[in-house]
């Protein structure tokens, strides 16, 4: 049985504004197991970097956590001081930013930036942590090391910068990384190197990953679980398999039929646009982009209905009284390729 | 491409270093010629710091060029000598930058941003024409009409680049630098983005140059590709001719490494390795892009054209 490490319960956070409170997550639960890989997808604003920030205790002034834990082992992440998360932030939870500029201090040398964490967490001394920071930086592929570990952020790329946030994410080996988007600004080289690193040290020490991507590609290649946010909520999580080829939400059936293949002419796009979190809908958050929906998905918000030990969907198309409804094509021919795979599992 | 096509954009022996003459110079792009034809979507890939977001900054003439030219509609963007002349520049090429984050200011209102444009140069009679312009291009880019009082940062990463892109349209250019545009976005987003993009394109004949590192979706949305490696272009050709029959090593590589949207592939997926050291140049066995097959040109000797020949013979 592996080892749970984390454990989100009915996490529900609200945004103060002055139109309102926007309701940002909607009773969020799901779990990481000791070196396992958990992908967040979804669509944008469905609230995948609101709740990896609230794991980090990082969540904006006029954000208000209204339900819910976070169990980190034995303890609940919510109820830590400030002073207290700083200790574990970092260290034991570690997250690189969707936003590589905001993370990074313009003022200060990337070489102090990717040390500082060593001497703040693990009390090496500077000599030791700046030649640490100096292997790591050669491991993330920034050429001329030696030089560059002396610039500032600015005189980087959009891709080194990001690379940049990943070595000093990495640098405390974290039991859990956070990685939001960390490689949506790297071309697919650096990309392939950045995966290949995050797998190897999961390898070395066990870490868990989130991972959040739009990539579904990527997702392919590194999850070992899936979670598909909408609106605030989870819609349906599995293993990638399951995900992949055995979809059962109509909201990742949009999603997996909205990738280009080589053949593709127009690309099916879900059309119209996320509920406003202000006035979020009371039954399935997508109804009103949903071509499957039936009346009773505008009036009762759907359970999970389990689909196998590890895959569950928040749809009422799963109901026993539902109709039987033919996905779209592209979903069909995934089915196809889950029962061949089944089937040789089976063997 | 077709002899007819006009050329609206002409690149022509761009340099582009930083720090010149320092220990640290930087050459970002180094002797880059390329042209862009009126109504097509040129599609720029290439590893991360291989000269994409330079080049389209020295395109938007945000640097003055260390060496070469660049032509906009036949003219010298170097030498626009009046504000009118500048202006009207400004107005016909926009960009989209590529980070959401730093591009937007974070004390204005949304509409203000989307309206910038559209109050440096005037295009809106008076204050209710002007929100509804901004409320219908939030709507065209998949945002909602009343988000336009609010502040960047109570947005996502997503809905940011997309405020962006609505910033852009605001102008009506002619033509659009999309430095990543559709990266920070989820699919189903993506595939509205670039939907839009094209109809917008068909409607209005807007010509792209089009910087990603989704070679998939490149490869969907763009006529032309070129391949960026350190500065360089490596290879240009049709979108189809470079994806499907690869003549340069780097792109085959670049090519193997897209991660591929279902796990049974990717947990065999080979990545074929670069390595640049066969790219060196020699005394008077200059490399610049040559044609091998019509349209279809790559970065290499005089010698080596008859081997490129060759390998794109091989193909068919
Ligand atoms: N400080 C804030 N104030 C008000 N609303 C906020 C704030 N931060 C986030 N939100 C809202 O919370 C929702 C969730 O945002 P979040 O950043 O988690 O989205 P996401 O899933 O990470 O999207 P993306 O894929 O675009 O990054 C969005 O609707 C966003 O507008
Ligand atoms: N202002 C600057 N000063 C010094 N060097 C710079 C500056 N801007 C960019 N560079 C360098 O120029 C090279 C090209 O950078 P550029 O941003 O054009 O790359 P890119 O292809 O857009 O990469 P990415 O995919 O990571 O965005 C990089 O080595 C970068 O470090
Ligand atoms: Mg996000
Ligand atoms: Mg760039």
């Amino acid at each position: 049985m592996a080892e749970r490490i984390l454990d989100v319960k009915n996490l529900k956070i609200d945004f103060h504004t002055y139109a309102g409170d926007v309701k940002a997550i909607r009773d969020v639960s799901f779990h990481l197991d000791k070196g396992e890989t958990l992908a967040i997808v979804g669509e944008s604003g469905s609230g995948k970097s609101v709740t990896t920030k609230s794991l980090m205790g990082l969540l904006a002034n006029n954000a208000e956590v209204t339900g819910g834990s976070i169990m980190f082992h034995d303890q609940d992440i919510l109820k830590k001081s400030e002073k207290e998360m700083q200790n574990i932030r970092g260290k034991d939870i570690a997250m690189i930013f969707q936003d590589p500029m905001t993370s990074l201090d313009p003022t200060m040398r990337i070489g102090q930036q990717i040390a500082e964490p060593l001497i703040k967490h693990k009390h090496v001394d500077k000599k030791k942590a700046w030649s640490q920071a100096l292997d790591l930086l050669k491991l993330v592929g920034i050429t001329d090391a030696e030089e560059r570990i002396k610039n500032y952020p600015h005189q980087f790329s959009g891709g080194q910068r990001q690379r940049i946030v990943i070595a000093i994410a990495l640098v405390c080996y974290p039991e859990i990384l956070i990685a939001d988007e960390p490689t949506t600004a790297l071309d697919v080289t650096i990309q392939a190197q950045i995966l290949e690193l995050m797998k190897e040290l999961q390898e070395k020490i066990e870490t868990s990953i989130i991972f959040i991507t739009h990539d579904l590609g990527v997702v392919a290649g590194m999850a070992d679980r899936v979670a598909v946010m909408y609106a605030g909520q989870i819609v349906e999580y599995g293993t990638v398999d399951e995900i992949f080829f055995n979809p059962q939400h109509p909201y990742t059936w949009g999603l997996l039929n909205s990738m280009p293949t080589l053949s593709s002419t127009k690309l099916e796009a879900i059309p119209g646009t996320p509920p406003d979190l202000l006035d979020p809908p009371k039954g399935d958050p997508f109804v009103a982009r949903n071509p499957y929906a039936m009346k009773i998905d505008a009036e009762q918000r759907p359970p999970f209905f389990k689909v196998s030990e590890t895959h569950y969907a928040a749809t009422w198309l799963l109901h026993p009284n539902a109709p039987k409804v033919t996905p779209p094509d592209e979903i069909i021919r995934r089915r196809q390729t889950f029962k061949d795979i089944m089937a040789h599992k089976a063997i | 491409m077709s002899e007819k096509q006009r050329k609206i954009l002409e690149v022509k022996h761009l340099k582009q270093y930083f720090n010149v003459g320092k220990a640290d110079e930087v050459k970002a792009v180094d002797d880059v010629t390329f042209d862009v034809y009126e109504g097509e979507t040129f599609g720029l890939v290439g590893e991360s710091g291989s000269g994409k977001t330079t080049t389209g900054r020295s395109i938007i003439h945000l640097y003055e060029p260390t060496a070469g030219n660049i032509l906009f509609e036949g003219k010298d963007i170097s030498k626009l000598k009046t504000k009118t002349d500048f202006l009207s520049f400004r107005r016909e090429m926009q960009m989209i930058f590529q980070d959401p984050y730093a591009s937007l200011n974070p004390r204005m209102k949304i509409k203000d941003i989307v309206a910038e444009g559209i109050d440096i140069h005037h295009l809106a009679k008076n204050d209710a024409e002007r929100s509804k312009v901004v409320e219908d291009l939030l709507e065209t880019v998949g945002l909602n009409r009343d988000h336009s009082s609010r502040y960047p940062h109570e947005f996502s990463g997503g809905q940011r680049q997309r405020i962006g892109i609505a910033r852009a349209l605001a102008v009506q250019p002619k033509f659009i630098i999309a430095d990543e545009p559709i990266s920070a976005l989820d699919v189903s987003i993506q595939a509205q983005v670039v939907n839009l993009l094209k109809d917008l394109q068909r409607e209005h004949g807007l010509t792209y140059l089009f910087i990603a590192h989704d070679l998939s979706m490149v490869k969907y949305i763009s006529d032309r590709i070129g391949v960026m490696h350190y500065g360089k272009l490596l290879e240009v050709g049709t979108a189809d001719e470079v994806y499907a029959h690869p003549l340069h090593d780097y792109t085959a590589s670049l090519i193997s490494a897209v991660p591929v949207p279902d796990p049974e592939y990717e947990r065999t997926r080979k990545q074929i390795p670069y390595d640049a050291a066969g790219e060196q140049d020699h005394p008077g066995n200059p490399r610049k892009l040559r044609e091998i097959v019509p349209g279809h040109f790559v970065r290499c000797t005089e010698e080596e054209v008859a081997l490129y020949k060759k390998k794109a013979a091989a193909y068919n």
